[in-house]
Parts: structure tokens; sequence; C-alpha cells
């Protein structure tokens, strides 16, 4: 790989295993894995409930470790570091957006869009100036003292993206972002996170909706484990 | 992440469970505030205590008659034939009484002591003004009075040596003023008068007497010189014992003092029982709080909490919901403490030491049992725990 591409370059997934032992057999939830994600790059993971798709979010989002295999993320080998500087590397680099939001219901706002930074020991000013930028930026500037049960679903989901923004990571993470939401608002979520990615936020989202997938620049199918490139514009 | 942040985000945990806090602190609070109360009560009667026996020396002993049949009391002679014992450096005997003491047109009600002039030495009392009582006074029956600091005070006296009182009627010339000793107990020390033994008969109409101060010379003499002295009682009383009481300054102080020393011990009991079974449950809902909040636990890994973070988030709210209970039970017992001094008009003296201590013995034992539980939340698989 050229030095040209390794600085393109924020995920290399090389041969990529992650097994779990079922009633004494190894069962391998990731077969093989094999991938590289560019800066700027959008790619959708589809694939069938059971095919592994968490499972790989989870080794890409550093909250767990793949049984065998290689993983570069942003220039830096991750998958022997300890828990201690996993969890800097999840603070720093990765930004995530889950299904269900994920947001501490008795936190406003403001508050939980802070929490990666106040776990970076930043200081409260800065928070709050990256907060406001962040939850502007979703177009949530009025809603900063909210708690989250006083928002809708998309305004939720808006909120967890401006908390994914906050800490700037050069990588966002999303895991069904639109699987708890009206088709109307899965659009505008998607329709934002486009933006995002134009405006050149790398994002790597799963999804089992073919209308969602066909938003992004490129398509990897998973199935058992394994992973076969379905459509890149890149290339 | 930052010290004051991880305090912040605990206090905001406990705030938002107050019932569940207040419920867990309960026995915690109970517990210092009964200690508080027991201290200060414990405390307050011991220094009282301990300025009564400061009215009177160490080396003292009192004994009271009470006597029996037609001998209700001892004269002069007798005092001096039952203090003659070796290893007596002192010896009072006192008639009492109450009159009404008269200077001008000023009248004042005081308690008067006759007695002789042994007796500044044995119970420690000093002249401020003017003279003590002498021999010469009682040979020759002189009506000459000693009074106390508060006496001339409240008779109005700016310069009473030489002056003239009545005391029930009978004048009496005031020759010296008493150095203040301040109160106990039992009464002003200084709002007494004291006269010659001779002229008890014509002020308090008795010549009996039935209090005699005896003083040792020494600590080490004094357990001989009780011994002697309740032998020489008991032949006078033909071995009737329950004629006289002999009082031991030393051995009531022993007593107080072991009476409160396993006092404090079990309140320490106490104390430690009630912090232990107040750790207990905070350790119960610290454990609940990490089940319940393995989600919240998982999302804050995700984003990038350490294991310290948590441990550290969990460690601070124990130690909040301890010290609160310690802050909530010392507040109560201080509030409890002077309503019981009033209730029970005894004396209280709150220990501030120990309210502090006990706030943060608190803290401690929530930091303690709150350990495992936030040990527990720390460990936990982020992947697991998002999955709640
Ligand atoms: N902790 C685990 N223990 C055992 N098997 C697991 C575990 N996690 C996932 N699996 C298995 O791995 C496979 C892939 O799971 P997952 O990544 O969650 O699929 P998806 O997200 O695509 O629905 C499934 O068959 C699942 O049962
Ligand atoms: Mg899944």
């Amino acid at each position: 790989m050229s030095a040209k591409q390794d600085q393109q370059c924020l995920i290399r997934l090389e041969n990529i295993y992650k097994q779990y032992e079922m009633a004494g057999e190894t069962f391998n939830a990731l077969d093989g894995v094999s991938v590289t994600v560019n800066k700027g790059d959008f790619m959708a993971i589809v694939g069938p409930s059971g095919s592994g798709k968490s499972t790989l979010m989870n080794v890409l989002g550093c909250l767990d470790r793949p049984t065998s295999g290689t993983y570069y993320l942003d220039g830096a080998e991750v998958q022997k570091l300890r828990d201690n500087k996993l969890a800097q590397i999840r603070n720093y680099k990765i930004g995530f957006i889950f299904q269900q939001y994920h947001l501490l219901p008795k936190l406003r706002v403001i508050d939980n869009v802070e929490l990666p930074l106040v776990y970076r020991g930043m200081s409260a000013r800065e928070r709050r100036e990256r907060c406001r930028e962040a939850l502007e930026k979703v177009g949530l500037g009025d809603k900063l003292h909210h708690l989250p049960s006083q928002l809708s679903g998309g305004q939720q989901q808006r909120v967890a993206i401006a908390r994914a923004l906050a800490g700037r990571p050069p990588l966002l993470l999303a895991d069904e972002p639109t699987g708890a939401l009206d088709s109307k608002t899965s659009r505008e979520v998607i329709a934002l996170l486009k933006e995002l990615n134009e405006a050149g936020n790398t994002i790597v989202l799963i999804t089992h909706d073919p209308s969602v997938a066909a938003q992004a620049k490129r398509v990897v199918r998973i199935s058992d484990g394994r992973l076969t490139e379905e459509r890149n514009e890149a290339s | 992440m930052k010290l004051s942040q991880g305090v912040k985000m605990a206090w905001h945990s406990v705030y938002s469970q107050k019932l569940r806090t207040l419920l867990t602190i309960l026995g915690i609070m109970i517990g210092i505030a009964s200690v508080t109360v027991m201290v200060a009560i414990g405390n307050g009667t011991a220094e009282q205590v301990k300025s009564q026996m400061q009215g009177l020396g160490t080396n003292l002993l009192t004994a009271n008659v009470v006597g029996r049949g037609a001998v209700t009391s001892i004269t002069l002679e007798d005092a001096e034939k039952i203090a003659d014992i070796d290893g007596v450096s002192a010896y009072a005997p006192v008639i009492s009484g109450s009159v009404t003491v008269k200077y001008g047109t000023t009248t004042y009600s005081a308690s008067v002591l006759a007695t002789t002039p042994s007796f500044a030495e044995v119970r420690e009392y000093s002249v401020a003004q003017g003279r003590f009582i002498k021999e010469i006074d009682g040979a020759f029956a002189q009506k000459v009075a000693v009074i106390g600091s508060e006496v001339a005070e409240e008779l109005g006296m700016s310069n009473p040596v030489g002056e003239k009182i009545t005391l029930d009627g009978v004048p009496y010339k005031v020759v010296g003023v008493l150095a203040s000793k301040g109160s106990s107990t039992t009464g002003s020390n200084d709002n007494i008068v004291i006269v010659p033994i001779q002229t008890a008969r014509v002020v308090l109409k008795t010549d009996a007497i039935r209090t005699l101060y005896v003083q040792a010379e020494s600590e080490k003499r004094v357990d001989f010189v009780q011994t002697m002295l309740e032998f020489h009682l008991q032949t006078f009383f033909r071995g009737d014992e329950d004629s006289y009481t002999v009082f031991n300054q030393a051995d009531l102080l022993k007593t107080i003092t072991e009476v409160s020393t396993s006092m404090s011990t079990m309140l320490t009991y106490v104390a430690a029982i009630s912090l232990l079974v107040g750790g207990i449950g905070i350790m119960n809902m610290m454990l609940v709080s990490v089940t319940e909040r393995t989600r919240e636990i998982g999302i804050r890994k995700s984003l990038g909490a350490k294991q310290r973070d948590i441990l550290f988030q969990f460690l601070v709210e124990a130690a909040i919901i301890g010290g609160l209970g310690g802050v909530i039970g010392v507040l109560v017992g201080a509030g409890g403490s002077s309503f019981a001094g009033k209730w029970m008009n005894s004396p209280v003296a709150p220990s501030v030491d120990i309210m502090v201590i006990a706030v943060a013995f608190s803290m401690g034992v929530g930091v303690l049992f709150g350990f495992l539980p936030a040990r527990r939340a720390s460990k936990l698989d982020p992947v697991e725990a998002l999955r709640h």
C-alpha cells in the first residue's frame, strides 16, 4: 500500500475473525473480514439479521476485540490495545450513533452532548462552545436545556448525532440509526448524515433498509460473517 | 475526566433518586444522631460533675453525720478526736444553714457556714480582700464574717471590709471577702457567708456539727485516712454504720471516669454497628443502582469513559450518600441534644470533634461499602452493557 493511500485510509481490517464458543462448537460471527475505508467515505453495511453487522460494528467501534486479524484505525493498530487505551480511542476517534439513541434520560440535551468531552477533561467553556456548535449543526440549537423525553424520536437521534460530532472524531459509526424512526424522519436523519459526509465526515452505517443504503456512496454486504462489495461509486 | 466533573455527575445521580437515598441513609442518620445526642449528654454530665469536684480538693474526705437516737451530731471536741489521724493535714467541722443577710436596707438570702479557720485550706478558698476568720475570733466568739464575692455584689458593698451586716438580725462585722470560685450544680460557691463555728448558736440556733471535712496530706494517704476516719466514726457511734457516711473524692472521680469510659466504649459500639448496618444498606443500594444503570454505564463507556472514571463516579456517589447520612445525622443530633438538654434539664456539651469524625466515618463507610458495586460497574463489558 502506497504512502498516499495510507494517508487516505481511515480504517483497514485485515482478515478479522470473531469467534464465539457455542455448545462446544466454534462459531465465526466474523469470518475473515478484510476491508478498507477511506477518509471521507460514506459506507453502508447491509445484511440480514444475524449476519454479523453488530459484531462488525463493535469491532470497528473498539467496543470489542476481534479474535484474530489486524485492525488499523487512523494509522494505529488497535486490536491489541488494553481497555483503557480503547476507551481513549472511542473517546477521540469515534462518534457512535445507536438505533436506540442511547441518551441518558436524566441529563439535559447539552449535558448529554458534552459527555465525550467531559471524559476528555475539557474545560467547561470549551465544552459549551463545542456542544452549541454541534447542536446547531443538527438544527437543535434551541433545545439545549430540554430533557430527551421532551423531544421527538427524530430530535433525540439528532441529539445523539450532535453528541457523536461534539468530539470531532474522524469516524462516525451508526448502527441502524433510522431503525426506530418513521420513514419521513428517517429521510431527514439520512439527509443530515449525507450533509455531514459532504462536509468531510467519514461515516460507516449499518442498515437493512435498501432505501437508506441507497444514499451511501458505497455499500458492502455481509452474510454469515463474510463481506462482499456491492457497490462503490469511487471505483 | 476532571475531579470536579466526577463529583458533579455523582451528585446529580444521588439527587435524582432522593427518596431512595433518604431511605438508605436513614440507618446511618439515626445511628449518628443518637451517638451525637448521647455524647453531648455524657459530656455535659461529666463536665458538670468535674466542675463540681473542682470545688473540692481531690485529697478531701467528707464525713456526713446523720446520727442515731440521742446522738445526732458531734461537737467540736468530738470532731477534734475523730480527725486525730496520722496523715491528716487539716480538718474543718461545718454547721450550715440559710439566713437573710442585711446591709443597710438591702437584704439577700445566703447560706452561712459556721466553721474553723482551716476551712479555707480544706475547701481551697482564698481571700480577695481583708482576712479569713482566725482562731482568736472563735476563742472570743467574735461576730465576724467573711462573705462570698456574690454576696458582696448582691448587697451592693463597694468596700465590704469593716462594714456591718446582720445575719437573721444578728449584727456581724465583715472582715474579708472570698475570691470567686464560680458555681457548680450544688449552687454558687460564692453565695456564702463564713462565720466562726463558736457563733453558730447565735446565728443558726444550733451547734450540732453534721459535716466534717478532712484533708489528707497526700493522695497516697487518702485511703489510710479514710479507713481511720471510718474507724473513729464507727467507735463514736458504737458500731452503727448507718449514722455516718464518708465520701472520698478520688473514688467518686474514678467512678465517674469509669462510667464515662464505659459509656463512650458503648457509644463506639453503637456507632460502629449503625455504620456497619448503614454501610450494608449503601452497598445494597449501589448494587441495585449498578444493575439498573447497566445501560448508562455502557453508554458512558462507549463515549470514552475509562474504568477508573466509572469507578470514581460510583465511589463518589457512595461517599456522598454516606456523608449525607453523617451530616444529617449530626444536624439532627445537635438539634436533639439541645432539645434533650432543655427537656431533661441537664447540661449538654455537643462535641464538634465527634461530629467531624462521624461525618468522616460515614463517608468512609460509603466508600468502603461502595467499592464492590463501583468495581462491578467499572468492569462491565461495554457491548454487554449496551445491550440492556
Ligand atoms: N456474545 C455472543 N455470544 C454468542 N454468539 C453471539 C454473540 N454476539 C453475537 N453472536 C452471534 O453472532 C452472530 C452475529 O450477530 P450480530 O452481529 O448481532 O448480527 P446482526 O447485528 O447482523 O443481526 C449471530 O448469529 C449471533 O447469535
Ligand atoms: Mg444488530
